[in-house]
C-alpha cells in the first residue's frame, strides 16, 4: 500500500510539474522584464492597450448572440423530441454530432468559398446585400453561423444530459391539465428544470467563442484570441499576459460553472 | 358507459398525438434548417470545390479529379504526412502519459482532487489555443524563462520543431485522455480484483486477462479521439510555428489566406476533403468502441 501510495504522488508530482510549469514561468515572464526587474506594467498596460477592449467587447457581443441563437434552436426542438416525434431524434443527434467530423480549418475553407459566390455570381442579386451584411467587420454575423455550428455538439450534450434527468412529458401534462398553455408549460415548467443544463451549454459555447481562432483568422475578422495573436510579434509580454489571464478567467468561469451544478464529474464525462 | 368513455378516450388520444407530432416537426425543423444553410452549403462548397477545376484563360469550370491528386503530391503530401506523423506521436504520449494519471485520480481516496483534476482536465482538453502556445513560448521559447534560465539553447534545444509542438501538444491531449479513460477505470470493480486474487491471481494476470480488456475499447477509442484532436489542431501551431513545420492545416490556412500561387485554393478544398475523410475515420472507429465500453460502465 505504501508503494502504491508513493507511485500516486509520483505520477500527481510529474503531472503538476508539466502543468503547473508553463503557467508559472508565463507569469514570471511576464513580470520580470529583463534589464527593469519585477515589474507588473505588462498587466496594467493590457486596457490601455490599442484593440484590447474592441476585440474582448465584439468576442462577447458574439457569445451572447450564439448563446442566445444556438439555445433558441436547440431547446425546443430537444424538449419536442421528449413529447414526441421519436423518430427525428436519431436525425437531431447526428446533425449535432456533424461538425466533429468537420475540422474548423476545413469548415472554414467551405465558408469562405461560399463568401466567394457573393461577389461572383450574386453581385446583380438582392442576396449581395446579405453577403455584405453578414461579413460587417462590426459584426461579423457570419461568425455566429459558423460558432453556433461549432457549439451544437457540446450543447446537445448538455441538453441531452439534463433531459435525461426531467420527465418530460408528466410535466407538460401536469402545466397543460392545470390550464397552462403550451408556451407557459415550457417557460414555467420545463425550463426551470433545465436551469443546470442550460448553464452547463451557455458556458461552454461562452469559453468557445471566446477562445475561437481559426475561423476568425481565416475570416479576416478581429476578436479577442486573434488580437493576442496579432500582437504577440510586437509586445511579447503582454500578450503572454493577456493569455495568462485569459487562461485564468476559462478556468474560472468554469469552476463556477462545476460548483453551480455541482455536476462536475457528469459534465467531464460527457465531454469526452 | 364504460365502453363509450374508452372511445371518446381514444378519440381523443389520436389527434392529441399527432398535434404533438407535427408540434414536434414545427420545433425540429428550424434546427434542420440552420445547420443545412450554416453547416451544409460550406460543406457542398467544399466538396464541389474539390472536385473542380477552373480554366484561368477562358474561366470555364470543369470537374476533375486533379485537386484531390495534387493534394496527395508534393509539398501536400509532406503536409499530410507531417500532420499523421504528429497526431500519431502525440496520440501515442498523451494515451500513455494520461493513463497513469487517470488511474492515480481514480484510486485517489480525495474527492476535491479528483474534482479539481477533472475539472482542469476538461477545461485544459477544449479550450487551448492562442493562449496555450503563448504560455509555451515563455516558458521554452528562445527568450523563455526556462530556456534562459537552464542555458537550453546550447544543449541543442528547439521549441519551433516536432518535438517542440509535442509537447504543447500533450498540455491538451492529456487531459482529454484523463476525461476519455477516467469512466473506464471507475467502471473495473474492486470485486473483479479480489475474486481474481483469490483464485490466485499476480497483479500482473489481473492487468492482463481481467482489466486490460475490459479497458481496450476505451483506450483505443481515447487513442483514436487524441488523434483526431492532434490532426484537427490549427490556432496552437500557427501561433507557434508559422508554417515552418509542414502540417496539413497551416498548408490550408495559406491557401484559403492567399500565400500561395492563384489557383490553389482548390487544392486546398481537397486537402480539406482529405481531413475530412480522416476524421470520419476517427469517428466511424471512435463511435463503434465507446458504444462497447459503454456496455461495462452501466
Amino acid at each position: 500500500m505504501a508503494r502504491l501510495n508513493l507511485w500516486r504522488w509520483g505520477v500527481f508530482g510529474l503531472a503538476g510539474l508539466y502543468f503547473l510549469v508553463p503557467l508559472a514561468a508565463s507569469v514570471v515572464f511576464t513580470v520580470d522584464v529583463p534589464g527593469q526587474g519585477v515589474t507588473f506594467d505588462a498587466y496594467t498596460q493590457i486596457v490601455s492597450a490599442d484593440g484590447f477592449v474592441s476585440s474582448l467587447l465584439l468576442s462577447l457581443e458574439l457569445a451572447v448572440v450564439t448563446i442566445a441563437v444556438v439555445l433558441l434552436l436547440m431547446v425546443p426542438a430537444m424538449v419536442a423530441l421528449r413529447l414526441g416525434a421519436p423518430r427525428l431524434r436519431p436525425v437531431v443527434e447526428v446533425v449535432c454530432s456533424l461538425p466533429l467530423v468537420v475540422p474548423p480549418i476545413a469548415f472554414v475553407a467551405g465558408i469562405s468559398t461560399v463568401l466567394k459566390w457573393g461577389p461572383e455570381h450574386l453581385s446583380r442579386t438582392p442576396l449581395f446585400q446579405t453577403f455584405v451584411a453578414i461579413q460587417n467587420p462590426d459584426f461579423p454575423f457570419v461568425l455566429v453561423l459558423a460558432y453556433v455550428v461549432m457549439a451544437l455538439p457540446f450543447v446537445h450534450r448538455a441538453l441531452d444530459a439534463g433531459l435525461r434527468a426531467v420527465d418530460v412529458p408528466t410535466l407538460v401534462e401536469a402545466a397543460r391539465s392545470l390550464g397552462a398553455s403550451w408556451p407557459q408549460a415550457l417557460v414555467q415548467a420545463v425550463l426551470p428544470n433545465l436551469r443546470g443544463a442550460l448553464l452547463n451549454a451557455s458556458f461552454l459555447t461562452l469559453a468557445l467563442v471566446l477562445g475561437e481562432f481559426t475561423v476568425a483568422q481565416l475570416l479576416g475578422f478581429q476578436p479577442f484570441a486573434v488580437w493576442i495573436y496579432s500582437i504577440g510579434g510586437s509586445q511579447a509580454q503582454l500578450s503572454v499576459a493577456v493569455s495568462v489571464l485569459s487562461l485564468f478567467v476559462t478556468w474560472a468561469l468554469l469552476l463556477v460553472l462545476a460548483g453551480f451544478g455541482g455536476r462536475t464529474r457528469t459534465a467531464s464525462r460527457d465531454e469526452s | 358507459m364504460t365502453a363509450t368513455l374508452t372511445r371518446v378516450d381514444t378519440a381523443t388520444a389520436a389527434p392529441q398525438k399527432r398535434r404533438r407530432r407535427a408540434l414536434g416537426w414545427l420545433a425540429v425543423v428550424p434546427l434542420l434548417a440552420f445547420t443545412a444553410l450554416a453547416f451544409g452549403l460550406p460543406a457542398l462548397a467544399m466538396l464541389d470545390g474539390a472536385f473542380t477545376a477552373k480554366d484561368p484563360a477562358t474561366g470555364a469550370t470543369s470537374y476533375t479529379t486533379g485537386n484531390l491528386t495534387a493534394s496527395l503530391q508534393g509539398a501536400y503530401l509532406t503536409a499530410l504526412i507531417g500532420s499523421v506523423k504528429l497526431s500519431a506521436v502525440t496520440a501515442g504520449l498523451g494515451a500513455l502519459c494520461g493513463l497513469p494519471l487517470a488511474q492515480a485520480v481514480v484510486t485517489s481516496r480525495s474527492r476535491a482532487l479528483r474534482e479539481a483534476v477533472l475539472t482542469a482536465s476538461g477545461v485544459l482538453a477544449n479550450f487551448g489555443g492562442v493562449p496555450l502556445a503563448f504560455a509555451f513560448v515563455a516558458t521554452l521559447g528562445n527568450a523563455g524563462v526556462l530556456t534562459q534560465h537552464l542555458g537550453l539553447t546550447d544543449k541543442g534545444w528547439d521549441l519551433y520543431s516536432f518535438w517542440g509542438l509535442v509537447i504543447v501538444y500533450l498540455y491538451f491531449l492529456i487531459p482529454l485522455m484523463v476525461l476519455t479513460i477516467t469512466p473506464a477505470l471507475e467502471g473495473l470493480r474492486t470485486q473483479w480484483r479480489e475474486a481474481a486474487q483469490n483464485n490466485g491471481a499476480t497483479s500482473a494476470q489481473y492487468w492482463r486477462h481481467v482489466a486490460l480488456p475490459v479497458l481496450l475499447p476505451s483506450l483505443l477509442g481515447g487513442l483514436v479521439l487524441l488523434f483526431g484532436s492532434a490532426f484537427a489542431a490549427y490556432a496552437t501551431a500557427a501561433a507557434m510555428v508559422g508554417s515552418s513545420i509542414p502540417l496539413v492545416t497551416l498548408q490550408i490556412a495559406d491557401a484559403i489566406s492567399g500565400n500561395v500561387l492563384v489557383g490553389q485554393e482548390n487544392v486546398a478544398l481537397a486537402l480539406s476533403l482529405d481531413m475530412v475523410l480522416v476524421a470520419g475515420l476517427v469517428m466511424a472507429v471512435y463511435l463503434p468502441l465507446q458504444r462497447r465500453s459503454a456496455r461495462w460502465l452501466a
